[in-house]
């Protein structure tokens, strides 16, 4: 039998190519068929590794406070009387949502390679897994959220119309960061060595996206850096958010486009390129 | 496919099967492994030496190396052979989880690997590992919360479903694998070496499942050092040996070749 004739002689009983990925749209309906799995996963893995502390998973909402108050304290007293506007709820803005991305594309990065175990043992799309790590940090934000609304709410002692556009910011936002999770797991996956240079990446996009001082006032003599500097995808989320909740900060319709382009791109672009690879996961 | 032909031209009785409904088509299939090898070989091969020859100390383990068989509904394949003949690697392929670097495998349905070694997620409750498995597989976590007690039960695990699976046996980890695989009927089951770790009761018990996945038309692979299970379970048997089919059919045959064969390497 040649190849045709075989492939033809298993078509006609109904026999499927094995090892081939699925299409890209039944890959996603598999995906989406089992998102139970990718929830559970988080759930369970949050719980085991806070198992083991004796504040448990007190440390989601103790972490980012003392994080928080330690960038407050020292960047307000290093910036002096250059602090942006507002600071204390400008930075604490910044510095959650930064760490809701950048622990997105961190912990996205290693979603494969810490789950050995469950990749060799069984077959399922292997996108829940950085999907998975990235409900995990959606979890650990809202406690975080909830923080920053309590910060405001004593600092500017009141409730706006604008604290509303927090929930399709969230939603850009987690989509940006499931496409950056994706993006990463297949990168690291791949070419092990990548995974030294993700907290350099991390590290550079905390200095130039503005999480503790204003990117425009510092670039208000060059325009033209600042056109470029503006499309930087981490900038427009924290800015856009800011807007939404920081007294004294506007939501530009110019960065709102920018943040549905970037969500809406890389969430496409990202599980594309992560699906591309499905079948080579599995080497060891 | 020189390789079908010579076999079904051998064995004319399984030419009749022609009509019969094929399950798994493995035609030419090779794997090539690259691994980053340190320390010294025992024997030589290629290999550059150099810093910035990337590829220095990247070696090719060629593990399967053009395998063809048919398996047809109703049969249940043992494969056998001696540590590292290719046999885990062909398995793996064949549920989808190594990808073959040559020929192509066709199959009914995407077959479910039980694979040894080691826990799923060894920082998770056994129970929690039974909902996870499950629900990868693409079951409901309703379904699944209700097979929690029944899969326990079966692997003989209790008393220590709730503790972590890092803290399991390698025998415990390997009968809780087994059982959430086996808990619900699969077209095509391939279970590796997950039995042999088990005691004799154990074992029995999964005999009877296997036997039972099969009369409820599921086709089933098992990779086995224990000829008895082989034996008890299988209708046919392939022998692998350094990635080629050395034998392929009878039970009893092929066993007793094999046997031979080690007694004589052995000596």
């Amino acid at each position: 039998m040649s190849q045709e004739n075989l492939a033809a002689y298993a078509a006609e009983h109904g026999l499927k190519r094995m090892g081939a990925r699925p299409s890209f749209f039944n890959y996603l309906a598999e995906t989406w068929q089992r998102r139970d799995f990718a929830v559970a996963l988080s759930t369970f893995s949050n719980e085991a590794a806070n198992a083991r502390n004796r504040l448990g998973k007190w440390w989601n909402i103790l972490l980012p406070t003392i994080q928080a108050a330690t960038y407050g304290l020292i960047f307000g007293v290093i910036l002096g009387s250059s602090r942006p506007h507002n600071f204390l709820p400008f930075l604490f803005t910044g510095v959650f949502l930064f760490s809701f991305m950048s622990g997105s594309f961190y912990s996205g990065a290693s979603s494969i390679t810490s789950n050995s175990g469950l990749v060799r043992s069984l077959s399922f799309p292997r996108a829940l897994l950085p999907i998975s790590t990235v409900i995990t940090q959606f979890v650990n934000l809202l406690p975080q959220i909830g923080i920053l609304l309590v910060t405001l709410l004593i600092i500017q002692q009141q409730i706006t119309w604008g604290w509303l556009a927090l929930i399709p910011i969230l939603f850009l936002m987690t989509m940006f960061s499931a496409g950056l999770a994706m993006i990463a797991a297949r990168l690291t996956a791949q070419v092990r060595d990548l995974s030294k240079l993700l907290p350099f990446v991390t590290r550079i996009f905390f200095y130039i996206s503005g999480i503790f001082f204003s990117v425009d006032k510092v670039l208000a003599n060059h325009p033209d850096i600042y056109a470029f500097v503006k499309w930087n995808p981490v900038y427009d989320f924290i800015e856009i958010a800011r807007g939404a909740l920081v007294e004294g900060y506007t939501m530009e319709t110019d960065i709102w486009i920018a943040c549905v382009v970037w969500a809406v791109v890389t969430f496409v672009f990202g599980s594309i390129f992560f699906w591309k690879a499905e079948e080579e996961y599995g080497r060891d | 496919m020189a390789e079908i032909k010579k076999v079904a031209s051998k064995k004319p009785a399984l030419k009749k099967t022609a009509e019969r409904k094929p399950v798994v088509i493995v035609d030419g299939v090779h794997v090539i492994y690259k691994v980053y090898a340190s320390g010294k070989r025992v024997t030589r091969g290629q290999g550059k030496n150099g810093i910035f020859s990337k590829t220095s100390n990247l070696r090719e383990v060629h593990a399967v190396k053009g395998v063809s068989f048919t398996v047809y509904e109703g049969e249940s394949i043992g494969i056998i052979g001696s540590n590292g003949s290719g046999k885990s690697t062909l398995l793996r392929a064949i549920s989808g989880l190594t990808p073959i670097d040559g020929g192509s495998i066709y199959a009914i349905a995407r077959p479910t690997l039980l694979g040894v070694g080691g826990a799923l997620l060894p920082n998770i409750s056994g129970e929690r590992n039974i909902l996870l498995g499950g629900m990868a597989m693409g079951e409901s976590r309703k379904e699944m919360q209700g097979a929690v007690d029944e899969i326990a039960k079966f692997a003989g695990l209790e008393e220590f479903i709730d503790l972590p699976m890092r803290t399991y046996s390698s025998g415990m980890a390997a009968r809780l694998k087994f059982a959430i695989a086996a808990h619900r009927d699969h077209d095509i089951l391939i279970v590796d070496e997950a039995l042999s770790v088990g005691d004799k009761q154990f074992q029995n018990r999964s005999e009877a499942r296997m036997r039972q996945l099969r009369e409820n038309a599921g086709t089933v692979f098992l990779v086995s050092h224990a000829m008895e299970s082989i034996l008890e379970t299988c209708n046919r048997v392939i022998w692998l040996e350094k990635g080629l089919i050395r034998m392929d059919g009878e039970p009893k045959k092929v066993v007793a070749a094999y046997s031979k064969y080690m007694e004589e390497i052995s000596e």
